[in-house]
């Protein structure tokens, strides 16, 4: 489905790779000396490219063919308000006393500074008896992803919700625990897929899962704005708990919970022994470039022979990592602060109002919006259609890049996801694009 | 009875892990509840249980590869080591030249660049979010025009990083389990342990101090600290640090050539380290690509944490050519390029616009002055040993001096000159068995510091 799509559009020689055509297009020269190494037979299992920078080269594509058109990115979900001045400031001033004798600092910790670690405990974990000693500063929740995933090895079988964030199935490809992708469903062998639709209120039905070790649960969900309730959420934890699987909980988005969702795995009793949530300041900081993120790994979460979990990642985070940037670090201390969280939240009110109005576009226009409510993302149905032509139409249309719902798995079919970052009056913009498209 | 029932549920706890398997827990209940259950009866006879056996524990088996790690990452043991030494002796004034951790400020050049960026970040015109995962674009092209002009390294093959440590980890997730590779011996750890954490070694054999499935080439004084690679097996990966971390040798151009044919014969890739490669004082290379031919088996990873100081920045690159290709003539780079756009995200904007500062004109002059201080430092650590009538190694090309201490054990060295001196260095053993009967002195640190440090020396060892 996606591969032969891949054919149709024009590939770019360095983006796109369809594997039938990579001896003729890159081994130019019969005589071009080749070592002995084998390729990695898990990055030959890798259909297409990494979704975000698909999308971001069709943007640059068609910013090619109309050089006049102003093209709005409701897209790759990539914050676009400034820092809050405290923040920036505390950033410029931390550079600033790098370059004094009595500022200086080399190597942190690899697990972060113990002013962040334990102002993220007390800022996120209140009262859920998390410490600052179990929070892992990172230069982001994709990276942790990976990380997650050399710690836990090839021999881990997943289950992962369906469409999803596709950082999680990507990576489990990568590190050997999927086997090839089933031509057709395009789902990979070896991963349980959840499906989250309408129907099912967007949890899945726990009681046709099969048991994996890990489940990965991204909540509110990215793409389709879910929020997964408490109940829904004391199922989830029973279920790893009856199956002794591992959850990892991506929280990345729980600051846009409007209606009393859980924020936070640990919300739920019993979650600090089967969980390890991961959050980002991406989307609360507006951190996309900066980089800065953490993982939580409770101390009562153990492997099946006792030996807790904490201990393993503390060794990946000193052998493979080595701190984020001292930098970023501060400016994640600044926005914990109480007038820097206020700052941040104002950002994320801000996004959630841009939400609002894509909402009610997509209402007026008779399209069923899911999501935009408890995350900065909405999903729209479009029924019986194939969500890359969708995609393409408004795009061709209206200028506007949207991200096709089939990127994030075989449930996404006929879904488009449209984010709410954006300046306000490019948001209005792109709405009134649609409805001029749509009506 | 019930010390029998005990030993059996322990053990079955202890081998989960090996004889169960993953594919096994699928089909069967979760083993704790029976065990549980089963234990619940042992109680009743039994002294109240610990609360390790009665602790929920996942039915998720423990990734083998990390319990085949001995002990912690060398410079956290390290740090434990000072840092108990200074509780023990809260008025000691304890020096540290043991983990090589940058001391002296970033010059201003740079680090203005780093906070106009962060409060450019606070503009509508300046914001910017997601950079490009491989780096920004006029960083990549200055590092490529700073370090490889004219050896056909370009923009396109530089992939920023945040730092060489992270690139090492990724590189082997590129490479996956089921390749060979080779390191010296001594080496910094990373190599040895991220493979190991990878899969592609098998256990740690106690009696020689090796994995087995690693090759160790030996750097001697013996064989000038470059291998002879007519005694090395093939490999698929070759990693190769030069100028070296710990012995501070670096390869002369003879030797790297052969290094580089080596390679080609073999059919292998060479991960070069070149993170010390500002520190070289004599006419050595300073990257692998300056051999001819080393394009097509080589990719260079390198750092600006011991140039502009960025340890705590975090920033780095790995450079991987066009011409560098897999068996199936498919090109590395490319699988590098997913990796970093999967696995990672970017290095921070603020650190890049700190890199573009640091191969600025007045970047570079910059940075030479701060190399050139932990030169200087080197250069009074080497003095004072020699001075002292102990054979010394490295020093000239990078900020390590290799000490051999003979027929001792380095961590008892290591010790030795903690209690008596309150100076922290690092045991060669930490390097692999070739290390063992040296002890690594890094030369950074403020001046007075590292001259009163050989003030010890010598009082230790007059």
């Amino acid at each position: 489905m996606y591969t032969s799509f891949a054919f149709s559009f024009m590939p770019y020689k360095t983006i796109l790779s369809p594997r039938a055509s990579i001896t003729t297009q890159d081994n130019k020269n019969a005589k071009d000396y080749r070592t002995k190494v084998s390729r990695n037979p898990t990055l030959e299992k890798l259909q297409y490219n990494y979704l975000f920078p698909e999308i971001s080269e069709r943007e640059a594509q068609h910013a090619k063919k109309y050089p006049n058109a102003k093209i709005i990115s409701l897209g790759i979900g990539d914050t676009t308000e400034p820092l809050p001045d405290v923040v920036a400031s505390s950033m410029a001033n931390y550079a600033y006393s790098l370059s004094t004798r009595t500022g200086y600092r080399g190597y942190g910790a690899e697990q972060g500074s113990k002013d962040l670690r334990e102002a993220i405990a007390e800022t996120f974990y209140k009262d859920m008896g998390i410490q600052g000693a179990e929070v892992f500063v990172s230069d982001g929740a994709q990276c942790d992803i990976s990380r997650l995933q050399m710690l836990f090895g090839s021999n881990m079988s997943i289950a992962v919700q369906d469409p999803i964030f596709p950082a999680y199935i990507d990576s489990s490809v990568i590190i050997g625990q999927t086997g090839d992708v089933e031509q057709g469903s395009g789902r990979y062998q070896n991963i349980e897929y959840m499906r989250c639709d309408p129907h099912n209120n967007f949890f899945p039905n726990l009681s046709k899962t099969a048991r994996t070790d890990i489940i990965f649960f991204c909540s509110p969900n990215n793409p389709t704005g879910h929020a997964a309730s408490w109940e829904q959420l004391e199922q989830l934890v029973k279920l790893a708990q009856e199956n002794g699987s591992i959850i990892v909980y991506d929280s990345a988005y729980a600051v846009y919970i409007t209606d009393g969702s859980p924020r936070s795995i640990y919300e739920i009793p019993g979650a600090k022994k089967v969980a390890i949530e991961v959050s980002s300041f991406s989307k609360i900081a507006g951190f996309t470039g900066v980089r800065l993120g953490w993982t939580v790994v409770p101390k009562e979460l153990l492997y099946s022979n006792g030996f807790p979990v904490i201990n393993d990642f503390n060794r990946i985070i000193c052998t493979c990592f080595n701190g984020a940037s001292r930098i970023a670090q501060a400016g994640g201390l600044a926005s914990l602060s109480s007038e820097g969280f206020k700052a941040v939240m104002s950002l994320v009110d801000y996004y959630k109002s841009n939400a609002e109005i894509l909402l009610e576009t997509f209402e007026s226009l008779g399209l069923k919006a899911y999501g935009g409510v408890n995350a900065p993302y909405l999903w729209v149905h479009f029924p019986g259609s194939n969500s890359w032509d969708v995609f393409n139409e408004i795009l061709e249309k209206t200028h506007i890049i949207t991200v096709p719902g089939s990127g994030f798995g075989p449930a996404g079919k006929e879904y488009i996801r449209v984010t709410a970052f954006g300046h306000r009056e490019n948001i209005l913009e792109a709405a009134d694009r649609l409805r001029s498209l749509l009506l | 009875m019930s010390a029998i029932l005990q030993n059996v549920s322990t053990s079955l706890s202890a081998s989960t892990s090996t004889f169960l398997g993953h594919n096994n827990l699928k089909a069967i209940k979760p083993s704790h509840v029976s065990m549980a259950g089963r234990m619940s009866a042992v109680v009743k006879c039994v002294a109240s249980p610990s609360a390790e056996k009665t602790a929920y524990k996942t039915n998720v088996a423990r990734n083998e590869n990390l319990a085949k790690l001995q002990a912690g990452y060398l410079f956290p043991e390290i740090a434990r080591r000072r840092n108990a030494h200074i509780a023990k002796n809260p008025d000691a004034k304890v020096i540290s030249l043991g983990i090589g951790d940058t001391t002296e400020p970033i010059p201003e050049v740079i680090t203005s660049a780093m906070s106009k960026r962060s409060e450019v970040l606070s503009t509508v015109a300046g914001y910017s979010g997601y950079g490009a995962e491989q780096g920004e674009q006029k960083l990549r092209a200055a590092i490529a025009s700073t370090y490889y002009e004219g050896l056909g390294i370009e923009e396109h093959d530089i992939f920023v990083s945040d730092g060489a440590k992270s690139d090492i980890s990724r590189l082997q997730v590129l490479f996956g389990s089921n390749v060979t590779m080779a390191v010296q011996d001594p080496s910094y750890p990373a190599y040895v342990d991220s493979s190991v954490i990878l899969g592609q070694t098998g256990l740690f054999q106690k009696d020689v101090e090796k994995y087995a499935n690693i090759e160790y080439m030996k750097c001697t004084t013996e064989n000038g600290f470059f291998p002879d690679l007519s005694t090395v097996r093939r490999t698929d990966i070759i990693f190769f640090c030069s100028p070296n971390n710990p012995t501070g040798s670096a390869a002369s151009r003879e030797q790297l050539t052969k290094l580089v044919q080596f390679a080609k014969e073999n059919g292998s890739i060479i991960v070069y380290d070149s993170a010390y490669a500002m520190y070289v004082s004599d006419d050595s290379p300073r990257s692998i690509f300056e051999i001819p031919g080393a394009k097509e088996v080589a990719l260079e990873v390198s750092s600006f944490s011991k140039y502009a100081g960025f340890t705590g920045v975090r920033l780095g690159w790995t450079a991987i050519p066009k011409e560098l290709h897999y068996s199936d003539g498919f090109p590395v780079a490319k699988d590098f390029n997913r990796i970093v756009c999967t696995c990672f995200n970017g290095a921070s904007n603020i650190a890049q616009a700190g890199g573009l500062a640091c191969v600025s004109p007045e970047g570079i002059t910059a940075m030479h002055e701060v190399v050139g201080f932990y030169k200087e430092n080197t250069a009074i650590i080497v003095d004072t040993f020699n001075s002292l009538g102990f054979k010394v190694y490295g020093g000239k090309n990078a900020p390590y001096v290799w000490v051999h201490f003979p027929g001792r054990s380095s961590w008892d060295v290591f010790s030795e000159i903690l209690e008596k001196t309150h100076v922290v260095t690092t045991p060669g053993s930490g390097f692999g068995p070739g290390g063992e009967g040296f002890v690594r002195v890094s030369a950074f640190g403020h001046r007075e510091n590292v001259i009163e440090a050989c003030r010890r020396f010598k009082e230790l060892y007059k």
